[in-house]
């Protein structure tokens, strides 16, 4: 990791912040809504019965896992969280990126994710390079750490995502 | 499940294509709660992100990337680890295909056979996303890897 981090960056790293407890509570109908997105006929999420039978009750597609934790676009609390994965939008404020992409993402799944459940996010800021220039912008690559547990504490995902904050070419 | 003959280090796996439209990437932001602009609004890509339309966003390609797997392994496969980059973004009016090479077969474990695989996603021709993943498949008839837990959950 690069050394030329403003102080505020730097004292971010390795640091867990910004529990939040996700605004839903896994159900059927989402899951299904997300599996029509993809067109997953994946009977693990259609036939209850079944789900039960191979995973001890319904379950939720693996790769839903971030949208649980994620807020609501509005809510009438104004102390509501209302973006998610925080960390990322923090270093483009501090950095100064006026943009950001995601690059790459790994998810480590443990625990399933059930129907009923209420999972819990955290994130730790891994990593920041130092500055690149890329085919969009000049800018730099940060990886966050993303803990998904469910209402057991019982650890659901462990995700990685790298992002790239940067400036447009002039 | 996938016959097992297919599972040899080195087969692929028959590809998934699919036609992306603007409703297909705003399907996929919303039903992945992901609210970014850049993901519904084309103003917003064009003119912050610098990219010609809307694009898939990242939950949506992990959720296209496990039907295609789960497709091709039944509702027993359990995926322990995913793993992609994205190097071009997937737009609209793009044909995006999914593909997979078999690069493991580890079946020292009871109960279940761990597969790896690295995964390509293609649009327009070009390569989009790259990856891989390690997926829990039975082992032997009777074998369930939703079963496992603790440490016998070796992801």
């Amino acid at each position: 990791m690069t050394t030329d981090l403003p102080e505020e960056v730097a004292r971010m790293v390795g640091v867990r912040q910004y529990r939040q407890t996700g605004p839903l509570v896994v159900d059927v109908t989402t899951i299904r809504n997300a599996c029509a997105s993809v067109e997953n006929g994946n009977p693990l999420y259609w036939d209850e019965q079944l789900a039960t039978e191979l995973a001890g009750s319904p379950v939720a597609p693996q790769a839903m896992v971030s949208a649980w934790t994620r807020p609501f676009h509005w809510t009438p609390d104004p102390s509501e969280p209302s973006l998610p994965l925080q960390v990322h939008f923090d270093l483009k404020e501090a950095l100064g990126f006026p943009e950001a992409i995601m690059s790459s993402d790994e998810l480590v799944f443990h625990e399933p994710v059930r129907v009923g459940d209420r999972l819990t996010s955290t994130q730790v800021l891994l990593s920041v390079s130092e500055e690149k220039t890329t085919a969009v912008g000049r800018g730099r690559f940060w990886n966050i750490a993303v803990e998904y547990r469910n209402q057991d504490d019982l650890l659901c995902c462990r995700e990685v995502i790298a992002g790239f904050g940067y400036r447009r070419a002039a | 499940m996938a016959a097992r003959g297919l599972l040899e280090v080195g087969s692929t796996l028959p590809p998934l294509r699919h036609e992306v439209t603007v409703t297909s990437v705003v399907l996929g932001a919303l039903a992945s709660r992901d609210w970014r602009p850049m993901h519904h609004d084309p103003g917003f890509a064009r003119e912050r992100n610098g990219v010609p339309d809307i694009f898939l966003n990242t939950p949506h390609q992990a959720l296209w990337i496990e039907r295609y797997l789960t497709d091709w392994f039944g509702p027993l496969a359990r995926i322990g680890r995913l793993r992609f980059r994205m190097s071009r973004p997937v737009f609209p009016g793009e044909e995006m295909t999914i593909g997979a090479t078999v690069t493991g077969v580890d079946t020292g474990q009871a109960g279940v056979a761990w597969v790896e695989v690295e995964i390509e996603v293609r649009a327009a021709g070009e390569l989009s996303t790259a990856g891989t993943a390690r997926i829990a498949i039975p082992a032997a008839e009777g074998d369930n890897p939703w079963s496992l837990t603790g440490d016998d959950w070796k992801p």
